[in-house]
């Protein structure tokens, strides 16, 4: 038994390692260095609260918190229509559908950056392919990269684009949802729209809560694209977020003590805001065992 | 040995060949100097040809020339951890930041020995390298900043240096009279705009007789930077500011023929000595010409304002090999090696010395107009202070408020001063009081 322990443990041993060396250790080097003055290159100096009262009056930091806030609530609840959408047609039983769900699941596979890039050609308030489309149809299309109106909207937008992660879990969770009430709902004579709303998003609502708890948690953190299409928060700091206050804070303008104040202020808002939706979550989720 | 000891052994076999592997020398005939430089590319190339040159000029010192983006980050990680390379190719506005944070080795008595000093460089750019009375770099390649013009998107009559309009009235009065807008405002040709290329936001006081940094004291919000923004925001009022957005929106790349000055949407931009190397490239035979950057009317005396920059070669803290890393500054430092590298990057030389061969034989045909502007006494560097990467965020974030006409230039140079105010006195409590 004890060496049967011995040799788990030995498999087990690079990943507790990595854990140990890799995340345990940074987190809580990075609250210690919260309360610290520094700057990588010199020894961290105690500083007490200093860093959390300055994030108390930092204007950039509240800007940054609105913006990420913002963004969390419209790029969240339109990733998970769009995805809950994309899985309902992906559920309907037509010829060659794993190939469409290949399809539509593929493009979450594209890399941060490349889609950044990508999606500065397509947003391109002058020759973008979107715009050339809203141009077509005799409408003025909108500035989706210059204008500080639409920044923030444009990301949203894009957000959609790696909603496929999330569409392959609706899936799996819709093809447990058992037929027998969708037989039962259809002898009551409920249409379509009933039975989405009856049967199929109350069946689904545990695999909604796991993707919208993980959906506001990503989208808190959100960071690539915006730094490839907008450098710097432009225009105006209207796409500046957490993380990249964050970044820049920690790597540019070498405030690591600081920096590490701004990550720990995020893992408490993030903490609370799950929290917060798995409470309200209490009265809408509906579990098979329950 | 059990099979936890066999473990162990093997990660610290690991661990101590991976060293050993990492830190080879190419040369064990030789020292190896370690040198991390930013560019790629042609850049890349020629610099590489600077340290061929090096290796083959001696045979006590090898320089390994390595290209590494994000060049400034990994270089302070490097320190930090206390493997930093030999030689760092940084950028010359970080060499404040750089000395602040004792990231840099002290080059004063080094270049002093080698006669390395304020007499044999531009006193412009040699202001570059001293901080605290000290020698923190040297230069590899330096620029300077001028107005370019397309003459065929001119009226004949200012279609040469010698009539171009030579204050920012003149330039106004030229940009209304050429620009073209649609019958829907869009603009289809702009005479010039500030925001184009937007590389230098922070230093339009400066060309109006403002600075940023005034002893020690934040001056963002003076009336000379508060007349730059008000000249700012009058463009975005002539064309504005959505019709602006969008003709910028479709600017492509300034290395690609889809520049907007190379591709004819602005008949004249701010634009660096490097330009002709670009316009070689991707637009050649295009005509073009360059004069020095306006100035007031009513202030004659800022006449000759030119922005400086430049890169610079500096040694980590804790490097391994101080004094064969500065064997090979200095080796770049001699005039036809310096020539010959700024002449291949398409810059004006940072020496105080340069050759008739250097002016005859260089791919910008304006060089002689550079190397001047460097010389002038209106020629500036960016403040001295190691929060400028902050300062320069928020008179970015200033000029985009006024250019999408967000704020009054009054509030958005308010909001900039409070906050370098708040960032400028944060530092001096915790670096400049260490």
């Amino acid at each position: 038994m004890k060496k049967d322990l011995r040799i788990g443990l030995l498999f087990a041993l690079p990943w507790i390692l990595g854990f140990i060396i890799f995340l345990a250790y940074p987190v809580l080097a990075s609250l210690y260095y919260s309360f610290t003055n520094f700057s990588i290159l010199r020894e961290p100096s105690y500083v007490g609260a200093d860093n959390y009262a300055e994030l108390a009056s930092d204007t950039v930091f509240h800007k940054a918190l609105i913006n990420t806030l913002i963004y969390a609530v419209g790029a969240v609840p339109l990733s998970t229509v769009v995805a809950i959408g994309l899985a309902m047609l992906l559920n309907t039983k037509v010829k060659g559908m794993s190939y469409y769900r290949t399809i539509f699941f593929l493009p979450s596979l594209v890399p941060m950056v490349a889609l950044g890039t990508l999606f500065l050609w397509i947003f391109n308030g002058d020759y973008g392919l979107l715009n050339e489309g809203i141009r077509a149809a005799n409408l003025e299309p909108p500035n989706w990269l210059g204008d500080p109106a639409w920044s923030k909207s444009t990301l949203m937008l894009i957000s959609m684009w790696g909603c496929g992660q999330a569409m392959v879990i609706y899936l799996a969770g819709l093809q447990n949802v058992p037929v027998s009430l969708y037989e039962a709902a259809d002898l009551d004579g409920a249409k379509l729209g009933k039975k989405i709303w009856n049967v199929t998003l109350p069946m689904l609502s545990p695999v909604i809560l796991f993707n919208v708890v993980m959906g506001i948690i990503g989208a808190l953190q959100v960071f690539a694209v915006p730094y490839v299409m907008f450098p710097g928060g432009a225009p105006a700091r209207s796409t500046y977020f957490i993380a990249s206050y964050l970044f820049d804070n920690a790597f540019q303008y070498q405030r690591m003590g600081y920096a590490s104040a701004v990550g720990w202020v995020m893992f408490i808002i993030t903490l609370v805001l799950t929290l917060l939706a798995l409470k309200i979550s209490d009265r809408h989720v509906h579990y098979e065992t329950e | 040995m059990g099979i936890f000891g066999l473990a162990a052994t093997l990660v610290v076999g690991a661990v101590v060949t991976g060293e050993r592997v990492i830190s080879r020398q190419d040369r064990t005939d030789r020292v190896t100097v370690i040198y991390w430089e930013k560019w790629t590319g042609s850049e890349g190339e020629e610099m590489r040809k600077v340290v061929n040159a090096f290796n083959e000029s001696q045979d006590r010192i090898f320089v390994k020339y390595l290209s590494i983006s994000g060049i400034d980050s990994k270089t302070r990680l490097a320190i930090a951890g206390g493997n930093p390379p030999d030689v760092a190719g940084i950028w010359g506005d970080q060499v404040v930041q750089f000395a602040d944070a004792n990231a840099l080795t002290d080059l004063t008595e080094l270049a002093n020995n080698k006669g390395l000093d304020e007499d044999y460089y531009i006193p412009a750019y040699w202001d570059g390298y001293v901080y605290k009375d000290k020698v923190w770099a040297l230069p590899s390649t330096p620029a300077a900043i001028a107005l370019h013009a397309r003459p065929d998107l001119l009226p004949p009559e200012v279609a040469t240096p010698e009539t171009f309009p030579k204050t920012f009235e003149a330039l106004d009065a030229l940009v209304e009279k050429i620009s073209v807008q649609g019958p829907n405002g869009s603009l289809k040709l702009a005479g010039f705009l500030p925001s184009n290329p937007g590389w230098w936001n922070w230093a339009w006081g400066y060309y109006f007789g403002g600075q940023l940094i005034t002893d020690d004291k934040v001056t963002i919000d003076t009336p000379e930077n508060l007349r730059a923004f008000r000249w700012i925001a009058k463009y975005t009022k002539k064309f504005g500011s959505k019709e602006v957005q969008s003709f910028q929106g479709g600017f492509g790349n300034f290395a690609s023929p889809q520049d907007p000055f190379m591709s004819g949407k602005v008949a004249a931009e701010q634009n660096g000595v490097w330009k002709a190397n670009y316009i070689n490239v991707y637009k050649p035979g295009l005509e073009w010409f360059a004069v020095p950057m306006p100035y007031p009317a009513d202030r004659p005396d800022l006449k000759g304002r030119s922005n400086l920059s430049q890169d610079v070669l500096c040694i980590p803290r804790g490097a391994k090999h101080v004094k064969e890393a500065f064997e090979f500054l200095s080796f770049v430092q001699k005039q036809d090696v310096m020539e010959g590298l700024c002449s291949a990057h398409g810059k004006n030389s940072p020496l105080a010395k340069v050759s008739e061969k250097f002016f005859d034989t260089h791919p910008n045909k304006y060089i002689r107009l550079f190397d001047q502007l460097a010389r002038s006494p209106g020629a500036f560097n960016i403040p001295k202070v190691g929060v400028f990467p902050q300062i320069s965020n928020e008179m970015n974030v200033a000029f985009q408020e006024v250019n999408s006409e967000q704020k009054t230039p009054e509030r958005a140079l308010a909001d900039a001063q409070q906050r370098a105010e708040i960032i400028w006195s944060t530092y001096r409590k915790q670096v400049l009081a260490q």
